[in-house]
């Protein structure tokens, strides 16, 4: 993955930029020390580290405002950063900029349920903000699988979604205000607790924006109340196929889980192997959710199993405790961990129509044999987003690239059924050389238009989510 | 009469925009938008037909003029619908014609089923548009999770034509319930509003909560047997005398304008709590009102005011929330002026996707319902 050279003349000005920050932030906001910035050289994509110039963590949005007003009179870049947590460098610095961490900023502002919002300083993990609402019986419903550690602001960068997304949606549709800070130092307040805007939406385009128009510091998110019970049913079936069709039929008879999960063979044995939760063993497997009251659970699990059971199960076992449900949801949710046991793996993130689904897994199954790297599937059927997993080996030379090669190549096959390169995780400088795949240069040229209003200096968070070659006359600008 | 351009295709109306001299009124089917300002009227109509319709995916894409009553019947054909209820505003703006696709977008068109299901640009997953130059571009696409490059869909949602021509609309589409149900209760307004706060507030689903001049009521859907349950917790919950109702006629009502009388017609999003206080400010003025989303949209009717109520209804509701003019004396503004900031951004993004400035010009300041 190529990066633009360093700014050699930021590089040379590293002192000035470093009192410059200084003299707007406390003296305990500013990292400088080499052995400290080394924390923040890489995010959840760890193949590729480079340190930065500086590191701020301000507490406030006055404090971000000084900083980015700083970096903008200076020509600094700048990376904001949530938890790091990004699987697609998101977050991922270069040597010339400031990373702008949210993390001091975590406190909650408002609680609100007469009007079903909760207001939180950006920082704040995901799983914090229902942690700070869920004794009272609510909980923010966007559960992207990092939550314990992801922050919301990343979460707004990325649009993040989670498994409960199939019935609650993903972060854009539960995100009712921001407090954005420009790239100027500018703060603009954006919505709030109530619906639409008088205007333009710009709600609508700063979420999934990937750091790259401002800095929200402050989020209004709607909350909701706690669903009385869950309860999820495992199903096995001898082939993908079938069980894609189990899926088409759920939805079509109206039926709506809160979740429903597929595995492969592959990640079925390994998931077994690692968490033994005693799942069949069998070519495809179903994990389907439902939610509410017992009977309300029992009425919908009943019309599941009717349908399923016309597509001849190999294992069906509905669970009939929290034991249970806990035992079910075990190995789905240890399954990145089970593949981390037995290799370095690369998680790919396309999003697919569900009508192709055993086309597409028959495809990579070809192309994974073609070069020799095991690839396990694991993913959220109800809305086709596909988390392919490549195994490869860190150690052994060009095993990386070839494994790179593969991810881009199953990537370009989901836009070649009609499906898109990342449904949850963001371009970040992943999949930023693959965007003309999906984007003519038409398509593309837009999206730089809106970040040419927002960051005209195109300082914020550098060389990520478009290709190089389309930026860079701006970015030398 | 003016110029009505008719492409027949994107790329026909592509090259008209590119080669217009001057301003361009965009139409859909002319139901809900703005009253046209100068310049040709440049109608969607041709742009039309169904592309793509998978029910198992819950996912269908069409041409923007595609009538919504075709879209909404082959969607009832396999028991599927859009799931955030369409406003049909002919009535109440004295207009006929066909809504299309394209209005619907454009206008972010959105019914008493935003308090559960969102409003229309969250089941908007891609779409086509012509910018002010002519040029074709695409956002989004027709899966439902999808966070590749920026959401331009969200942008164009509710843009009003000033940001691009919508070609191509992909919506995620939803199962029609087994069974639903209205509950229906005798109170005033502010027990009213505080029974709906109360039940959006409660885990048992409400899929509409609106109270007015009928009272206060909320509508659960689903499979036959949840439904008798959650209205039986509802009724337990909330105390009082609850009706068990076919509401159909009434949430058409409530979704078409509030159902009111004659007046300056204004549609408010608000902050919840303050919806009686914005009306309150309404004192000795004569109007009606009915609260929609739990409060959080007030539809009200004002006569006897020269400025409709404006500066009222714009004072009161200042920074928690903002006040659209549907229907309404001319020179009145009809969105609540942003703040300087937004505005700002606003302006210069519609300087870039229309550096003509020739796309529904002005509507955003000048624009008036006729």
């Amino acid at each position: 993955m190529d990066m633009p050279q360093p700014d050699q003349a930021i590089l040379a000005s590293r002192d000035t930029v470093l009192s410059r920050l200084r003299a707007v932030l406390p003296a305990d906001a500013v990292i400088s020390d080499p052995a400290e910035t080394r924390a923040y050289e890489c995010d959840a994509l760890t193949a590729y580290r480079c340190a930065p110039l500086a590191v701020v963590l301000p507490r406030s949005t006055a404090e971000v405002s000084a900083v980015l007003r700083t970096c903008s009179a200076l020509g600094v870049k700048v990376v904001p950063r949530g938890s790091g947590t990004s699987l697609a460098g998101g977050a991922f610095p270069t040597a010339d900029c400031v990373v702008l961490g949210v993390a001091r900023m975590n406190a909650v502002i408002e609680t609100d349920y007469e009007n079903r919002y909760i207001k939180v300083q950006t920082g704040r993990t995901n799983l914090a903000v229902t942690g700070a609402v869920e004794a009272d019986g609510w909980f923010y419903a966007p559960d992207p699988s990092s939550q314990l550690a992801c922050a919301i602001a990343g979460n707004i960068a990325m649009n993040s979604g989670g498994a409960h997304c199939l019935k609650y949606g993903v972060t854009t549709n539960n995100l009712l205000g921001v407090t954005l800070v420009l790239m100027s130092g500018e703060v603009v307040e954006i919505g709030g607790p109530w619906s639409d805007a008088p205007g333009l939406d710009l709600l609508g385009v700063i979420c999934g924006s990937e750091g790259q128009l401002g800095v929200v510091t402050e989020a209004t998110l709607r909350i909701l109340p706690k669903p009385e019970g869950a309860r999820p049913v495992l199903m096995g079936f001898a082939a993908n196929e079938v069980a894609g069709a189990c899926v088409a039929d759920i939805i079509k008879a109206g039926l709506l889980p809160v979740a429903i999960e597929f595995m492969d063979r592959p990640c079925i044995r390994a998931c077994e192997a690692f968490a033994h939760a005693g799942y069949p063993d069998c070519e495809a497997l179903l994990i389907i959710e439902v939610e509410g009251s017992p009977a309300e659970i029992d009425a919908q699990l009943a019309r599941i199993k009717e349908i399923a059971q016309r597509h001849n199960p190999v294992a069906y076992r509905e669970s009939g405790s929290e034991e249970e449900s806990k035992k079910i949801w075990l190995g789905r949710k240890s399954a990145f961990g089970a593949m981390g046991q037995i290799a370095d793996y690369m998680c790919l993130d396309g999003t697919i129509p569900v009508s192709e689904l055993p086309y597409v897994l028959r495809r990579i199954g070809e192309m994974s044999a073609a070069v020799g790297l095991s690839v396990a599937n694991v993913f959220h059927a109800g809305d086709g987003n596909m988390h392919p997993l490549i195994l490869y080996n860190a150690n052994k030379p060009g095993d990386l690239e070839l494994c790179e090669t593969l991810g881009a190549d199953i990537l370009k096959l989901c836009v070649e059924v009609g499906g898109c390169l990342t449904g949850e995780h963001g371009v970040g400088v992943e999949k930023r050389d693959l965007m003309t795949v999906q984007f003519s240069p038409a398509d593309l040229e837009a999206q730089l238009r809106v970040k040419d209003v927002f960051d005209p200096g195109w300082l914020l968070n550098p060389a990520k989510v478009f290709p190089l070659e389309a930026t860079a006359s701006r970015r030398a600008g | 009469m003016k110029d009505v351009m008719k492409p027949e295709n994107e790329a026909e109306l592509s090259e008209m925009v590119r080669a217009a001299a001057g301003p361009l009124s965009l139409r859909g089917g002319g139901t809900r938008g703005l009253a046209y300002g100068s310049g040709a009227v440049l109608e969607t109509g041709g742009v039309a037909g169904i592309r793509l319709y998978e029910p198992g995916a819950l996912t269908l894409v069409a041409g923007a003029g595609t009538p919504l009553d075709e879209v909404e019947s082959v969607l009832a054909g396999e028991r599927q619908r859009l799931a955030f209820e369409v406003p049909d505003m002919r009535a109440a703006l004295g207009r006929d014609g066909i809504s299309t696709l394209g209005g619907v977008a454009a206008m972010n068109a959105s019914g008493p089923r935003r308090v559960q299901a969102g409003a229309a640009r969250d089941h908007m997953i891609g779409l086509r548009f012509v910018d002010g130059m002519g040029t074709v571009v695409k956002s989004g696409g027709r899966v439902m999770k999808n966070v590749t490059g920026l959401d331009l869909v969200k942008l164009l949602a509710g843009s009003q034509g000033t940001l691009g021509v919508i070609t191509e609309v992909a919506f995620k589409v939803q199962a029609i319930p087994e069974t639903e149900v209205t509950l229906q209760a005798e109170v005033g307004r502010a027990a009213g509003l505080a029974l709906l706060r109360q039940a959006l507030g409660s885990p048992f689903e409400v899929s509409g909560a609106a109270c007015g001049s009928f009272g206060a009521v909320l509508r659960i859907e689903g499979m036959a047997a949840s439904v008798r349950y959650r209205a039986a917790a509802l009724k337990a919950l909330l105390g009082g005398d609850w009706a068990e109702i076919d509401g159909s006629a009434l949430w058409a009502g409530i979704r078409d304008g509030g159902a009111l009388g004659a007046g300056a017609l204004w549609r408010v999003s608000v902050k919840p709590t303050e919806a009686e206080r914005v009306v309150a400010a309404l004192t000795g003025v004569q109007h009606e009102a009915t609260f929609d989303w739990g409060g959080g949209l007030i539809w009200i009717a004002v006569q006897g005011r020269a400025d409709g109520g404006a500066a009222l209804i714009r004072g009161a509701v200042a920074g928690v929330g903002h006040a659209t003019l549907v229907r309404g004396p001319a020179g009145v503004p009809v969105f609540q002026p942003e703040a300087a900031g937004v505005a700002a951004l606003s302006t210069a993004l519609r300087a870039k996707f229309d550096p003509r400035g020739i796309l529904n010009a002005g509507i955003f300041d000048q624009g008036a319902f006729g």
